[in-house]
């Protein structure tokens, strides 16, 4: 075991939870979300040359997904940092 | 030059460079042939997985299904492109922890049990021998289309050169090939795109050019947006508007979540994950392949929103009353010769007419949406020579991938951990390669003799994917409870309910295919995401009722969430 304690094994564990479920929300908020199930009240929106639901749909949604991926890299890496568990 | 000289000239010159490359980094144990030794930096691991990635079908149609369809085509953009975040999230860096070289590994050791692992290795060699044959199809396809040769031909010397680099250098050659492969790939790409938005909107990035305002003929801006102005054709013309599409929302969200959770349980992409040196390398490697992928992806709409647009003017004229057929653009006629573009001029005037329904004049292949692209924007031959090599290399390097997973699952998964437990590693690594070139054979068997389901079993990979892989995977890491009872039912309630169901829509009863008799509306196509929630359900369900796991495999996946002490991908 590399923690301390098993209860500081537990808290990594949950932060660890807690910011993939929060990234996950935002990746299926984008991509089911404004990209699906809202696309047409979002297509009621202009953006640039775009129907926003649309932009979302094929373009937007996949820039999302990278700065997610980046934003959990530099996350999960500070994580590991902090409990003393990188490699 | 002529197009033909310069076409054999630049597809030699990558030939040469890709068997270079693989004689350089050829593998000398099994390590090196499963997973390149386990020290590919993460960028070069990145470019490798994007060309992995991206095969012919990527290359060549894509754009074209997009083009044709409009916002329906949006389920392959987001679905292709949206497993990469659930692969970083739920799975690289745990199964690199975990460190050994196959999926099926994961799965019968954290499982504690064979009939588990096997399970898994019947999947992923289904999953891959159904992408290989349509891999083979496209290299005999582009040598055809670009150099006249026989389509048989070609699979022939495609076989080849992925026999040569593939069986003798491995993952490491493999890996080492496909980042040269990425390069060609890309720039073929990008070149004719980016020409085509400056001609069209006046935009250096296609990204950009694709929410702007048209030129006119001067060269000045129109006032119209692109989009604006392909909805307006789209209805004009009797097709549904471009930016809505036609399938139902149910749908539509199924299909781009069977996608998204297929891609991310797919073998040939999971194991790339196991080449790199650490766990913090595999989190920013799965990032820099997103990367790569991106910047095909986001411009493939781009390239088909401007082919569109270009396309239904050059046919209909800008006027919308046609264009008589001597005065059709260069581009018409040379496809035309293929037998890709088709003109049947049925009302007799000499005028080509594209539209929806019984007035349509023209009969015109999807895939020429990105073929004549180059000709659309007047592009000089190499150009067009590039998009030959391209398309080889997209073809070559899904190829030359999915052949490792098939020799690693037979020589490792199969051989080494099944049937003959004690054969020596030079033994194994002669075996792998023997089933690299077993595999090769028969994929060029299906190239020549494509079985007319390749197209429909698609579908089942990924839908495979999702419903059997992806569950047992991702419930192996963040879950401790589950057993292998649970795993196991869970992987063949989610098989048998999505291979039933898309084998009765696509084989028995075709001609039942209609949304009207689909399950709650879903297509054969998405139904893999209804088959991955009852692999969930299931499996928690039979996990309630059977046995604890056993305390060495808790500590196991205890050990697999952090990334302190892991070592590179080894045996044991």
């Amino acid at each position: 075991m590399s923690f301390e304690s098993e209860d500081t094994a537990k808290k990594y564990w949950n932060e660890n939870i807690k910011l993939v479920v929060s990234l996950l929300t935002v990746w299926a908020l984008v991509s089911f979300g404004c990209g699906i199930l809202f696309v047409d009240a979002l297509n009621e929106i202009q953006f640039m040359g775009f129907k926003l639901g649309f932009w979302f749909a094929q373009q937007g949604a996949i820039y999302v997904f990278l700065i997610l991926i980046f934003v959990y890299v530099k996350k999960a890496n500070a994580l590991d940092k902090k409990y003393g568990v990188d490699e | 030059m002529d197009v033909q000289t310069l076409t054999y000239l630049i597809v030699g010159v990558t030939f040469a460079l890709y068997i270079g490359i693989a004689i350089k980094t050829r593998a000398t144990s099994t390590k090196e042939f499963y997973v390149a030794g386990g020290g590919v930096p993460p960028i070069l691991n990145g470019m490798a997985t994007a060309a992995d990635w991206m095969s012919a079908a990527s290359f060549i149609s894509l754009a074209g299904i997009v083009s044709f369809v409009g916002y329906d085509g949006s389920v392959y953009l987001m679905g292709w492109t949206g497993g990469y975040v659930l692969l970083a999230l739920l799975m690289v860096p745990y199964l690199r922890k975990f460190g050994k070289f196959t999926v099926p590994d994961f799965i019968g050791d954290r499982y504690y049990s064979q009939t588990a692992r096997t399970v898994a290795v019947v999947c992923a060699i289904f999953i891959s021998f159904t992408y290989i044959a349509g891999q083979m199809r496209g290299v005999g396809v582009v040598f055809s289309r670009f150099l006249e040769v026989e389509v048989d031909t070609g699979v022939y010397i495609g076989m080849c050169v992925v026999f040569f680099y593939a069986v003798l250098g491995g993952m490491k050659g493999i890996t080492y090939t496909q980042v040269a492969q990425y390069c060609v790939m890309i720039f073929a790409f990008m070149v004719p795109a980016i020409f085509l938005s400056v001609m069209m909107t006046g935009h250096v990035f296609p990204q950009l050019g694709f929410g702007a305002e048209l030129l006119d003929a001067s060269g000045n801006s129109s006032g119209v947006y692109l989009l604006d102005k392909l909805d307006g054709l789209s209805t004009e013309l009797g097709f549904a508007e471009y930016t809505q599409g036609s399938k139902s929302m149910i749908d539509v969200f199924f299909i781009c979540g069977a996608l998204m959770f297929g891609t991310a349980g797919l073998p040939h992409v999971i194991v790339r994950f196991f080449t790199v040196p650490s766990v913090k390398a595999s989190r920013s490697s799965a990032g820099w392949t997103l990367l790569f992928i991106a910047i095909m992806y986001t411009t493939i709409p781009a390239l088909a929103a401007f082919s569109r647009v270009n396309m239904i003017e050059s046919i209909n004229g800008t006027d919308g009353k046609g264009i008589p057929h001597e005065q059709a653009p260069n581009w018409v006629n040379s496809w035309e010769k293929t037998g890709l573009i088709q003109w049947d001029d049925k009302n007799g005037d000499g005028k080509m007419q594209y539209s929806k329904g019984e007035a349509n004049e023209m009969k015109i292949d999807r895939d020429i949406i990105v073929l004549a692209t180059p000709e659309m924007a007047n592009l000089p031959a190499w150009v067009i020579a590039l998009m030959a090599a391209g398309g080889l290399a997209a073809a070559l390097s899904t190829s030359a991938g999915l052949l490792l997973v098939i020799s690693t699952s037979v020589s490792h998964d199969l051989l080494k951990k099944n049937l003959m437990p004690h054969i020596s590693d030079k033994k194994e690594l002669i075996f792998a390669r023997l089933a690299a070139a077993a595999g090769i054979v028969m994929a060029g068997y299906f190239g020549i003799n494509p079985p007319g389901f390749v197209a429909a079993v698609v579908a089942i990979a990924f839908g495979l994917a999702a419903s059997s892989l992806f569950p047992a995977i991702t419930m192996g890491i963040f879950s401790k409870r589950m057993n292998k009872e649970g795993a196991i039912s869970g992987m063949l309630a989610g098989l048998l309910f999505t291979t039933v169901y898309i084998a009765y829509f696509k084989f028995i009863n075709p001609s039942a295919n209609t949304s009207d008799n689909w399950l709650f509306g879903i297509s054969p196509e998405g139904i893999g995401m209804l088959g991955m929630v009852i692999n969930f359900v299931v499996a928690a369900a039979v996990c309630r009722v059977t046995a604890a796991t056993p305390q060495s495999v808790v500590d196991m996946v205890e050990s697999i969430r952090f990334p302190k002490g892991s070592g590179e991908a080894q045996d044991h």
